[in-house]
């Protein structure tokens, strides 16, 4: 039951007879569950956070009136909108692609949130890859949305999702040898494992400060820069781009099938701040936290709660981005990737390959 | 058609498969975010590149000039704040010079002055609007909603004087509507410092940013020489190192007796004529125009707004007259033709937006299908102009 918090606290409180199987299944659909909600929450969240964001940066306020206090209720009342939408299918559209595209969506994203450790035994599923899990499973959302493109028959989001596909295809290489500098300085594809190895009073453990810090800080910019690109955000929108493509593919889709395209957005930004959380930041590691007793039950809520604020402050900093630049070009967005930031990408990789090589060797 | 590629050749021979391909045609617009309006761009592409772009126009079409031979002269006067529904104060000034034309009227001095003063307040509010949404146009929204809280403080001043934001009708033939209220002329002097310091900021934020020259520098180059031949005029022929602009080589009420700069584009990013110097052009015009608002405050005589013999209707003698005005956009030429009725016979106008849009046939083969909004984002049109 290696690392699956649920199964632990099931296999407390059920009868002892019960069979296995039983018990896996259970854990399953309730994790199943717990992501959902965690991801709608997360959604809602931040889609509220993005519009104050904008909303501040462009020197207005952003919701301020549904629900009372600044608008928080604001997401709430959009997203039963989008449920009570009605679904248009286009006549011309492929039915099976078109309905089965934000489903694939919208689950890969959602099985994303099974390997983040949120705070100490807290986490679904410690899978010794678990990067590496994560980084395929991201990688299916391309899939989806080249399905929606084609799907559509609608030739702006077939350019979104062609744009879809050269892009990401181009960004996961920078992106997968981004993570190969924590990957070498901790010795592990765990998520868990190198979150654990970064725990310490001050926080000196943590990668980006750790004595490994000259290919951390290039090493993190250059996944935030990959991530931003993979997760469709400006200045990288370009499958969506709205003043070029209308809305790129997911122009054709409404109510619930368009908020899973939206829902994504957001699920697959914390995923990505949550890597870079766990990997350079120290995850739920916040200083202080080596004087509170192990088994004390501040530790995961407190863990949980610095893991949440530096996650949701690089998915500020993508809002404050997003906001502030102008979108480049498709074939500056491939110049960059395939000449400045793989190259970039493989000089930090040897770098670092380097130094942990002169390191162990001490 | 119909060419399948035979896979029983033995290895190594060569295999000639003719691939039929066939350029994508797309409807950019009527309902595009990109085309300002309802426009339709149809364009070919190949990929993402562009090989053809023909602009089908017509959908804001409201016989603006056909109205003009069924209505009196100075009611006609409110149907001009419509066709370039971003420069009202302009587009009043031009048909009402034209109007004085016809009946030989020269206005008071004040009245002179204060339109100076108005088109040039309205110019500035046009183009902050342009660079506004040529940000929106490149993917950034910001700059947009700082151009239109400047904008806003103009139209503010604008309601002031004449009740309405957008369509003033208040430049008429014979001078004014009314003069300004009092103090209104001061609130003119603290906007213009404000909207000096906010000047910077969107020329750090939008023209000097490393990915707004990117996408603007070297695209959409416009050569002096086609700009002339295709009857481009405005920021867009400045742009493209050409100096004429009517304020100066034409001038019309006291633009004779301001001294300002015409700015042109030099190329300093890209080329000459591309994008960003359109947009550079448009930047520099605000502060020419906000140079030349401060020389009307300071030089603003009293008197009469109005003269005398320009009543509620109107009787120009029997004739025809041309009268061409620096808009924001270019030059607004109002052709007018009187019998020595109350009706006009003819109104029929030269707008920029109109000329300018057809060189989009020119400039977009050949870019990029991002490059389409930026192009197109460039040339600023208003749709209600080229339709009219």
């Amino acid at each position: 039951m290696d690392g699956n918090f649920i199964s632990h606290l099931l296999s407390a409180s059920l009868p002892p007879g019960f069979p296995f199987w039983g018990l896996a299944l259970l854990a399953a659909f309730l994790g199943a569950l717990c992501v959902v909600g965690f991801v709608s929450i997360l959604a809602l969240v931040s889609v509220w956070l993005e519009r104050k964001i904008a909303g501040h940066i462009q020197a207005r306020l952003g919701p301020m009136r549904t629900g009372g206090w600044h608008g928080w209720s604001q997401t709430l009342a959009d997203a039963i909108k989008l449920l009570t939408k009605e679904d248009v299918i286009l006549r011309g559209a492929d039915p099976v692609l078109f309905r089965l595209a934000p489903a694939l969506v919208m689950g890969s994203a959602l099985a994303m949130f099974a390997v983040l450790p949120f705070a100490p035994g807290v986490q679904f599923a410690d899978i010794d890859l678990g990067v590496y899990f994560l980084l395929a499973v991201a990688s299916l959302t391309t899939i989806g949305v080249i399905m929606a493109g084609w799907g559509s028959n609608n030739k702006w989001s077939l350019y979104g999702a062609m744009r879809e596909a050269a892009q990401a295809t181009s960004y996961e290489i920078p992106l997968a040898l981004s993570l190969i500098p924590p990957i070498l300085h901790f010795g592990t594809f765990s998520l868990l494992s190198a979150t654990e190895q970064q725990s310490g009073w001050g926080g000196m453990q943590w990668y980006i400060f750790s004595d490994a810090f000259w290919v951390a800080i290039p090493s993190f910019f250059l996944f935030f820069t990959a991530a931003l690109a993979e997760n469709k955000r400006a200045p990288f929108d370009l499958p969506e781009s709205e003043s070029e493509l209308v809305a790129g593919f997911h122009t054709e889709y409404s109510g619930l099938r368009f908020a899973f395209f939206f829902l994504e957005e957001y699920a697959a930004m914390f995923a990505a701040s949550a890597v870079a959380t766990a990997y350079w930041l120290g995850g739920w590691n916040f200083p202080g936290m080596t004087f509170l007793s192990t088994g004390s039950l501040w530790l995961p809520i407190l863990g949980a709660l610095a893991f949440l604020l530096k996650a949701m402050f690089l998915v500020c900093v993508m809002i404050w981005i997003r906001w502030t630049l102008p979108r480049l070009r498709i074939d500056q967005v491939m110049t960059l990737g395939w000449k400045y930031l793989t190259p970039l990408a493989l000089g930090i990789m040897v770098a670092a390959a380097g130094w942990e090589a002169w390191r162990a060797s001490l | 058609m119909g060419l399948t590629p035979s896979f029983a050749q033995a290895p190594g021979s060569e295999v000639e498969v003719a691939v039929p391909t066939q350029d994508c045609s797309i409807n950019m617009g009527p309902q595009h975010p990109a085309t300002h309006g309802v426009m339709r761009l149809l364009l070919k592409a190949d990929g993402e590149v562009l090989t053809g772009a023909q602009a089908h126009l017509g959908y804001l079409h409201r016989c603006a000039e056909k109205i003009g031979e069924n209505v009196d002269w100075t009611q006609y006067l409110p149907y001009t704040d419509r066709y370039d529904y971003l420069s009202a104060m302009n587009n009043n000034l031009g048909y009402s010079l034209a109007v004085e034309k016809l009946m030989g009227l020269e206005v008071p001095e004040r009245a002179q002055w204060m339109r100076v003063l108005l088109a040039e307040l309205n110019r500035i509010a046009s183009h902050l609007f342009a660079v506004g949404t040529y940000g929106l146009d490149l993917g950034a929204f910001t700059p947009l909603f700082y151009t239109l809280r400047e904008r806003e403080e103009i139209l503010d001043l604008f309601q002031e004087i004449c009740g309405a934001r957008l369509t003033c009708t208040f430049i008429r033939p014979g001078g004014l509507f009314n003069d300004a209220p009092e103090g209104w002329l001061e609130k003119v002097e603290s906007f213009l410092c404000r909207f000096e310091e906010r000047w910077k900021e969107y020329d750090a934020l939008l023209l000097r940013n490393k990915i707004f020259i990117e996408r603007t520098a070297g695209i959409g180059t416009l050569s002096g020489n086609d700009a002339v031949t295709w009857g481009v005029t405005g920021p867009l022929l400045r742009a493209s190192g050409v100096d004429w602009d009517l304020r100066r080589d034409q001038p019309y009420l006291v633009y004779d007796q301001l001294d300002f700069e015409v700015p042109l584009g030099v190329g300093r990013q890209g080329e000459v004529g591309d994008c960003w110097d359109r947009t550079e052009v448009r930047m520099s015009e605000m502060l020419a125009s906000l140079s030349m608002i401060r020389q009307c405050l300071d030089k603003m005589p009293d008197g009469a707004i109005q003269h005398p013999d320009a009543g509620p209707v109107l009787r120009p003698a029997p004739g025809r007259a041309y009268v061409g005005v620096e808009n924001p956009r270019g030059e607004l030429g109002h052709w007018l033709v009187s019998d020595g009725t109350k009706h006009p016979v003819r109104v029929r106008m030269r707008s920029p937006s109109f000329c300018n849009l057809s060189v989009v046939e020119h400039l977009l083969p050949g870019a990029m299908l991002g490059d389409a909004a930026a192009i197109l984002g460039s040339i600023d049109i208003v749709v209600g102009e080229t339709d009219r």
